[in-house]
């Protein structure tokens, strides 16, 4: 009896502060992985599995059919297609621009001139971008009406004053409804609501600037605007690089404005019909679950190279350039 | 007395088998609507459970755009639908592809033996292009003109010489928009342009395709070049507002500015004009049939089984009660205002009352002529797909960038490219 008896194990016997400490990390961390995979990953990768099938929506799973290439195909031969991307391209250029041409200027002011006021401006120029799509487009919506808006109202008011009266437009403009104007619109409507994100973003790149620059420009001899050219922008660089990528990527997945603008049907000569908007009326108006994910696919490259191209053009110079 | 004991016990036995039975068929049958139907189904339920006190009825209503969206997730995933499911028009062709619901046109539920009881359009609405049916309708909307008595009679123009033909329209509708200063004759052009699209048609023929899939859309089809025509001239004219579609907030604004002379829509247009839209124009508005005797129907609910109900019988019972019973049709209508489905409701005496809010006239007998009118068109699938591309052809037309025949070719090549 005594020989069956083994020694006892060195081992410790494993205690609970032990396996808290080895696995307590993993437990922490784990809510962001379940949500990461089940709503960021799978519909990832479920999407990529569907640009390569037939599906409508409301018939079942079981109802999926293979046909390779053909989505891609399909939406390369559309001339929809390529109007969405023509018209995403436009929109992102009319909006993207305004939206950094007046936010480096402001945020140079304000950080400039301001310094008492700075909080509470600051945070009134940030006001529409955390302001509900839905508000906005109510709001825009009074203001842009052809018949009873109140920009057509003071144009054309305008337009009757002496000497200048000459500049504005006596009839009413069909912001709108009229395809010329569409674009426009819309590009307004952003850059009214991004300009003070990208404020924010030029604002915080100008406080990590060194005071001792500007003030050995001042005793230099250099002026306010010498001191902008010279010294805000160069040191700037890196943060425009990291705004304009991301008015690059939002520009071209826009949806939410020119959506509620026109009503989701894409305004007057579909020129309001960008390619997010594209891709959602194939799926939920069309039902071509598969068309849809295969442009999304696509506008993905279009996204991916270009990108990259800023990255290459702007972004390798300007974060490694402080020379 | 020795029987009476066994006498006692077969009753027990009777009763405990009574009582087990009803507890046990005690069915509960979930109903998945959107508001208005909602309330119709609510007020359905009395005398509904008077002939099947055994079927408790849930309903579950969602708002009308997230009550589809549930529904074609519940079909895709073949999980989660109600037994019972409301279907509007618009989807209806989405819903009936694939077998997410019920043929009801087979056994046992024969859906096909109710149809001559029903307004003759309704049917082929339902029906796919293989000829299962996917819903029993229920409500419908038949179009009718309404217009402004005042500012007719400003303008000498009588109700009949603007509906007479579309020619007289337009022409007496410029009269109508010169002599009231800041009116339009009508929120959109491309209105004018939906209803010809839908009348005229050919039996066999579909809106936009034909029953072995071929392209109707062409610049040889008198149908959308006369559409085309017609709503170009009412732009040109300067008869519009250029609102676009219904509920657009130009065209909201229009209505509540009082600054429309007519309107096309569905009988159940007033209810929103009295509600919130017109509330100021009580008694200004009348309704008349459509211009040069065209009849088209805006919208309509159907119900249907999803393949993934349970309880299909019930589900069956239900919607054979909601859609065949005359006076739970007739209770719908006073419920919702919504028209009935079921001829033999619209015979009921309340549809020969007068309307309040269009200053008591009898409308409601109009709407009955028109639905009687409406001809069956044949659905397709790429319905929804056609009708964007006519659409983005008209519009192209009325702002002068394109011309009609041009237009119609490349809005066929469109659609033939995706008629595969």
């Amino acid at each position: 009896m005594q020989a069956t008896l083994k020694p006892p194990k060195p081992r410790r016997r494993p205690s609970w502060s032990d396996f808290q400490r080895r696995y307590a990390p993993y437990l922490f961390i784990s809510p962001f992985f379940i949500l990461f995979f089940a709503f960021g990953l799978f519909p990832i990768v479920f999407n990529a599995y569907l640009s390569f099938h037939q599906w409508q929506p409301g018939t079942g799973l079981g109802e999926m059919k293979f046909v390779g290439l053909r989505n891609y195909t399909d939406n390369l031969t559309d001339p929809t297609f390529w109007q969405s991307l023509k018209n995403t391209a436009i929109l992102a250029l009319l909006s993207g621009l305004p939206q950094h041409l007046i936010a480096i200027p402001l945020a140079f002011a304000i950080q400039g001139g301001l310094r008492r006021m700075q909080n509470f401006v600051t945070a009134v120029y940030f006001l529409p971008y955390i302001t509900s799509i839905v508000a906005i487009s109510v709001i825009f919506f009074t203001l842009f009406s052809w018949q009873y808006g109140v920009i057509n109202s003071v144009l054309n008011a305008l337009s009757g004053l002496p000497l200048i009266g000459a500049l504005f437009p006596s009839e009413k403009i069909n912001w709108l409804g009229e395809k010329e104007y569409v674009q426009s619109a819309v590009a307004m409507v952003v850059v009214w609501r991004y300009t003070g994100w990208n404020m924010l973003l030029y604002l915080s790149g100008l406080q990590a600037i060194p005071r001792e620059l500007y003030e050995a420009a001042s005793v230099d001899g250099a002026t306010r605007a010498q001191q902008f050219r010279y010294i805000t922008l160069p040191l700037l660089r890196p943060i425009m690089f990291i705004a304009v990528t991301l008015s690059l990527i939002g520009g071209l997945q826009l949806f939410e404005e020119p959506f509620i603008l026109t009503n989701g049907s894409g305004g007057a000569g579909q020129a309001g019909l960008t390619t997010v908007m594209y891709m959602y009326r194939t799926y939920a108006s069309y039902s071509d679950a598969g068309v849809a994910a295969a442009m999304s696919w696509l506008l993905f490259i279009v996204i991916g190279v270009l990108t990259l191209v800023n990255n290459r053009a702007f972004g390798r110079s300007g974060l490694a350039g402080r020379d | 007395m020795r029987q009476l004991p066994r006498l006692t016990l077969t009753l027990t036995a009777v009763l405990c088998a009574a009582l087990g039975n009803a507890s046990a068929q005690k069915t509960t049958l979930t109903v998945g609507v959107f508001p208005d139907l909602d309330s119709v189904v609510k007020a359905a339920l009395p005398g509904f459970n008077k002939l099947y006190p055994n079927i408790t009825v849930k309903i579950n209503s969602l708002a009308y755009a997230d009550h589809h969206t549930a529904l074609t997730t519940a079909l895709s995933t073949g999980k989660g639908a109600a037994d019972v499911v409301a279907i509007d028009f618009g989807y209806v062709a989405r819903f009936a592809e694939g077998n997410g619901l019920v043929d009801i046109s087979k056994a046992p539920y024969n859906a096909g033996q109710f149809r001559n009881q029903f307004v003759a359009y309704t049917y082929p609405q339902a029906m796919t292009q293989d000829g299962r049916m996917v819903g029993m309708p229920t409500d419908i909307g038949p179009g009718a003109m309404f217009y402004r008595t005042d500012m007719l009679k400003k303008a000498g123009v009588s109700a009949a010489s603007l509906n007479a033909s579309w020619e007289s329209y337009i022409s007496n509708g410029r009269k109508v928009v010169a002599a009231n200063p800041g009116s339009f004759l009508i929120p959109d052009a491309g209105q004018a342009a939906q209803i010809i699209i839908r009348t005229g048609l050919k039996s066999g023929e579909g809106l936009f395709f034909d029953k072995s899939n071929n392209v109707l859309v062409d610049p040889k089809n008198p149908r959308f070049v006369r559409a085309f025509t017609i709503a170009k001239q009412i732009r040109d004219a300067k008869l519009d507002a250029r609102a676009g579609g219904a509920f657009s907030p130009e065209w909201t604004t229009a209505f509540q500015k009082g600054n429309l002379a007519t309107e096309f829509s569905g009988a159940w247009l007033v209810g929103h004009m009295q509600n919130w839209l017109a509330k100021d124009y009580s008694g200004k508005w009348a309704s008349q049939q459509l211009p040069g005797n065209t009849f088209a129907s805006w919208g309509g609910s159907f119900y249907g089984i999803p393949q993934q109900s349970q309880n299909k019988t019930e589900a069956w019972a239900l919607i054979k009660y909601l859609t065949t019973n005359k006076d739970q049709q007739v209770l719908a209508f006073k419920t919702t205002g919504a028209f009935p489905a079921l001829r033999s409701a619209a015979n009921d005496p309340v549809f020969n009352e007068g309307v309040p809010y269009l200053n008591g006239q009898k409308a409601r007998v109009l709407w009955r002529q028109a639905a009687l009118k409406i001809q069956p068109l044949d659905v397709n699938k790429l319905d929804p797909i056609a009708e964007q591309i006519v659409n983005d052809a008209l519009n192209s037309v009325l702002d002068g960038s394109k011309d009609i025949t041009g237009a119609l070719t490349e809005a066929k090549n469109l659609i033939t490219r995706r008629a595969r």
